[in-house]
């Protein structure tokens, strides 16, 4: 149902903005530009530029140590870029802390998770939810509807610490989804999932990208997964971009195919 | 026997409410808050100093004034510090509590003073047979009113909800839009109602208030918050009854020879409590990861 769409995106992004393009991406983008994060002196991300807008979804893939999380971290306000500049509808909000940016409509999962985990699934719903300026009765009911719209309402009393694997996913891109992002990032959001559950969230995915009209950026390893779901591939390795494009066309760059499915001449 | 149950749920109780004042900022803000006794001496101080007024008022003022005296506390000496390790806070803590203590010894000198907030509350009633002490009676049913009160506000309001969030990960809370100053500011408020509450009720039973007066009930129940397992405040308020109730039982069924050095025995039992459960009886997750 998504592969439909991927002749509406084949128009092929270039790797590197020009110093004309920073000024400013569009109402309906989130974007890096020339971002670069060092630790120490090692290079997590060397001047990588990524946007998407909404109604979009972009797969972030490569090899681990990538800088994947890296570079999410910095589009979220995690981790301050060393240089390039994070821009979002149009403003400049490089070095924005990450609850300022969360309240401007950028909202993203964890690999680890990280519920709350004495709460209960509705009561980790309601904190976002609180945020938005609902009271606490808005906010419970609300709770309950997006518990509903992601299968998890038999879990709403249940305590966060009490879930499975697939259902703690779940419920983190609830919590995520009850900020009402314009920007959602996921990182890894099929991991240790099985084949049905990994397939299941894909349609999860992609509806919530049509239901709540936001644009989804998700690293992810499973590449049945990506292929399906994403309209556009950013593939990093060692830092840096590797390749773009549709799914189609980056599994056809002999770049990407030397380093991240290992040489197969 | 009956009589006895009441006496150490009273107790008990007093200490509840302590470790919790002391639980609720340490959960929010992993500051191990030493000063909680000054939260309890000078609310006790305010209630010298206006007695003679009606009760009431007393009773409001001192709690006003406690409240007053935590919010100037968190603005002016912990804000500065937040997210510094918690060891320097916690000196800190020992600073501001010096520094309190100090001002009342230069204020009221260092000798005890006479409070009787709750003198109507002198006589007895008979209950199940026993004479009950209405003062005790009293003490341990506000307790539990203060408890309930409490559980249904962190379980029901906007605020509840949003202070125990941030005591299961503070950064991941500030994420989700959780304002730090607004929950860390509750948690001092609630923290002062505490304190004041505890020293309106201790000072009727002691019946004279000092500059260490709160020293002594929170030493006891810093013991009872880390028995119960530092960062839960159910395990504060259990440690804290659980220590007011072992105390008291031990007052009553010790031999009399043995009974100065109750203390002695009621660390006795915390320490085999730490040896078997270190982290308390009922562990905090996600202490290690902070700010």
């Amino acid at each position: 149902m998504v592969n439909s769409a991927h002749s509406e995106h084949m128009h092929r992004k270039p790797c590197i903005w020009t110093e004309a393009d920073l000024k400013g991406c569009s109402d309906m983008e989130l974007e890096a530009s020339g971002v670069t994060v060092r630790f120490g002196g090692i290079r997590a991300v060397e001047n990588v530029s990524l946007r998407f807008g909404i109604h979009e979804i972009v797969g972030l893939i490569g090899p681990n140590g990538a800088g994947k999380t890296t570079l999410v971290n910095a589009l979220s306000g995690f981790q301050k870029p060393r240089s390039g500049r994070i821009c979002l509808a149009g403003k400049d909000v490089t070095g924005w802390r990450s609850d300022a940016l969360a309240r401007h409509g950028v909202a993203r999962t964890f690999q680890a998770v990280r519920l709350f985990r004495g709460l209960t699934v509705a009561e980790n719903i309601e904190t976002a939810l609180l945020s938005t300026g609902l009271a606490r009765s808005a906010a419970r009911a609300r709770a309950r509807d997006i518990l509903g719209y992601l299968h998890l309402s038999n879990r709403a009393d249940t305590l966060a610490s009490g879930l499975n694997y697939g259902d703690e996913r779940r419920v983190g891109i609830a919590r995520a989804l009850a900020m009402e992002p314009k920007f959602l990032l996921l990182d890894e959001p099929a991991a240790g999932l099985n084949i049905g559950e990994a397939e299941e969230l894909g349609q999860t995915i992609a509806s919530i990208r049509d239901d709540f009209g936001c644009g989804i950026l998700v690293i992810e390893h499973n590449m049945a997964l990506v292929m399906k779901l994403c309209e556009r591939l950013h593939v990093l390795a060692t830092g840096m971009t590797l390749a773009t494009g549709t799914p189609t066309e980056v599994m056809a760059d002999p770049a990407f195919k030397d380093a991240y499915l290992g040489a197969e001449t | 026997m009956i009589a006895v149950l009441v006496d150490a749920f009273s107790v008990g109780g007093l200490y509840a409410l302590t470790a919790l004042g002391i639980g609720l900022i340490f959960s929010v803000m992993r500051l191990a808050n030493f000063a909680h006794a000054e939260f309890v001496t000078v609310p006790a101080y305010a209630l010298f100093v206006l007695s003679g007024h009606p009760v009431i008022m007393a009773i409001a003022s001192s709690v006003l004034i406690a409240v007053m005296l935590a919010l100037a506390t968190e603005r002016i000496a912990f804000r500065p510090l937040r997210g510094i390790d918690p060891a320097t806070m916690l000196i800190a803590s020992f600073a501001v509590s010096m520094f309190l203590q100090r001002l009342l010894v230069f204020a009221f000198d260092s000798r005890i003073k006479p409070v009787d907030p709750l003198a109507v509350l002198a006589g007895s009633v008979r209950l199940f047979g026993a004479q009950i002490n209405l003062l005790k009676l009293t003490t341990m049913v506000t307790c539990l009113v203060l408890l309930v009160a409490l559980t249904v506000f962190l379980k029901y309001t906007r605020f509840g909800l949003e202070m125990r969030a941030a005591a299961e990960d503070f950064t991941m809370s500030r994420l989700l839009g959780v304002r730090a100053n607004r929950v860390i500011a509750t948690a001092f408020v609630l923290s002062a109602l505490l304190a004041a509450v505890v020293a309106v009720l201790f000072s009727a039973q002691t019946g004279f208030v000092h500059p260490r007066f709160g020293l002594q009930i929170v030493i006891i129940a810093f013991v009872a918050t880390v028995i119960g397992g530092l960062g839960n405040l159910v395990g504060a308020a259990v440690g804290g009854f659980l220590v007011g109730v072992v105390s008291t039982l031990l007052q009553s069924f010790l031999p009399p020879d043995l009974r100065p050095f109750r203390e002695a025995f009621l660390f006795f039992i915390v320490i085999l409590v730490l040896l078997f459960r270190p982290q308390g009886l009922f562990p905090a997750r996600g202490l290690k990861e902070r700010i």
